[in-house]
């Protein structure tokens, strides 16, 4: 199904990223929570989400602050947890480095996620669309995420309450990754990626500063392109 | 207590840092041309960070103390086949949800 103009190809970005709101709603409500828990102010924890939008160093960073780590280990580790975004941005490159400056900047401060992986699922599926076309995909994707990261956020500080563990609201991360890449593997190379990522992951699990997440990422990477060589040569 | 001008610091440097992170390949490297063996290598960006980044959380999840704990990985299970069977995100999520919510409480 061709996506025909830059205003349906930002529609359809806003579909695609829509099943998101499910969780970012209770990722940011506890995000807010957390942080005026941890003696953040309404306006502190607000300023956060808005400055840096991304949930798993936010969490890293406020955790290591009540621990009262130097302030340049707190910058390292939350940063090192958000270097997966520089990986992203090298990927979407060769899809959308073409398009204003202005828009990469923002497709920058909007990187998540979330956007990453519906927007680079659909680049692949549809080759075809224009610079234009992408850059609308992506930024319709952000579109139900963003404002409610920063919406709920300020909900959670307001309500500042403990939510109780039962509600297993750690997981709701691991289960969205896992059905966002599962309608991925097209290949068996994708396959391999995975795999050898996932095997490193767990061997690199003792690395500080989540660095094994980068180390087993690029092992992954390096294992599904060999993979897509060995292919490609065997047919020849 | 969080220190107010360490909180700001780590606010205004994690802001500056992560959008580097983001910006750096987009739009420093923008519209010039890389190289064939980066682009394959890049091609499998998503589907080696995203596992690599939840594998751990699946079998060594903190809430536990760090040991395996069966509502998640059945709930991480369950996810990931119904979305390789239906491709569908959002069946996948539910079905996720479904499942961890149904195996805590079974387990009480």
């Amino acid at each position: 199904m061709p996506t025909t103009t830059v205003k349906s190809a930002y529609l359809k970005g806003v579909a695609d990223g829509a099943p998101f709101i499910l969780v970012i709603i209770p990722f940011a409500s506890l995000f807010g929570l957390i942080a005026t828990e941890a003696g953040l102010s309404v306006f502190e924890s607000l300023t956060f989400s808005v400055v840096v939008i991304a949930g798993a160093a936010q969490f890293t960073a406020l955790q290591l602050l009540q621990e009262n780590a130097p302030t340049i280990v707190v910058l390292a580790s939350a940063l090192a947890v958000n270097l997966r975004m520089a990986m992203y941005s090298a990927s979407l490159t060769p899809w959308i480095g073409r398009a204003k400056l202005w828009q990469r900047a923002l497709a920058a401060y909007m990187m998540v996620d979330q956007s990453y992986v519906v927007s680079i699922a659909e680049f692949e599926r549809n080759p075809s669309l224009s610079v234009a076309q992408r850059m609308a995909y992506f930024f319709g994707a952000v579109t139900p995420v963003v404002p409610l990261w920063y919406g709920f956020t300020l909900v959670g500080a307001f309500l500042g309450a403990q939510v109780p563990e039962s509600w297993a609201l750690d997981f709701a991360i691991p289960i969205t990754f896992l059905a966002m890449i599962a309608p991925m593997f097209r290949t068996i190379a994708h396959v391999v990626a995975a795999f050898g990522a996932v095997v490193v992951s767990l061997l690199a699990v003792g690395i500080p500063y989540s660095l094994g997440i980068i180390v087993a990422g690029a092992a992954g990477m390096v294992a599904g392109a060999a993979t897509e060589t060995w292919k490609e040569r065997q047919r020849d | 207590m969080i220190d107010k001008t360490e909180l700001w610091i780590v606010i205004v440097g994690l802001g500056i840092g992560s959008f580097f992170l983001r910006f750096v390949f987009i739009g420093l490297v923008g519209d010039r041309v890389m190289p064939p063996w980066l682009l394959r290598n890049l091609r499998y960006t998503a589907v080696a960070v995203l596992p690599a980044l939840v594998a751990p959380q699946v079998l060594w999840p903190a809430v536990n103390g760090g040991s395996p704990e069966p509502a998640r990985m059945a709930a991480a299970a369950v996810t990931l086949t119904v979305g390789l069977l239906t491709r569908n995100v959002l069946a996948a999520i539910g079905a996720g949800a479904v499942t961890l919510y149904g195996m805590l409480w079974l387990l009480g």
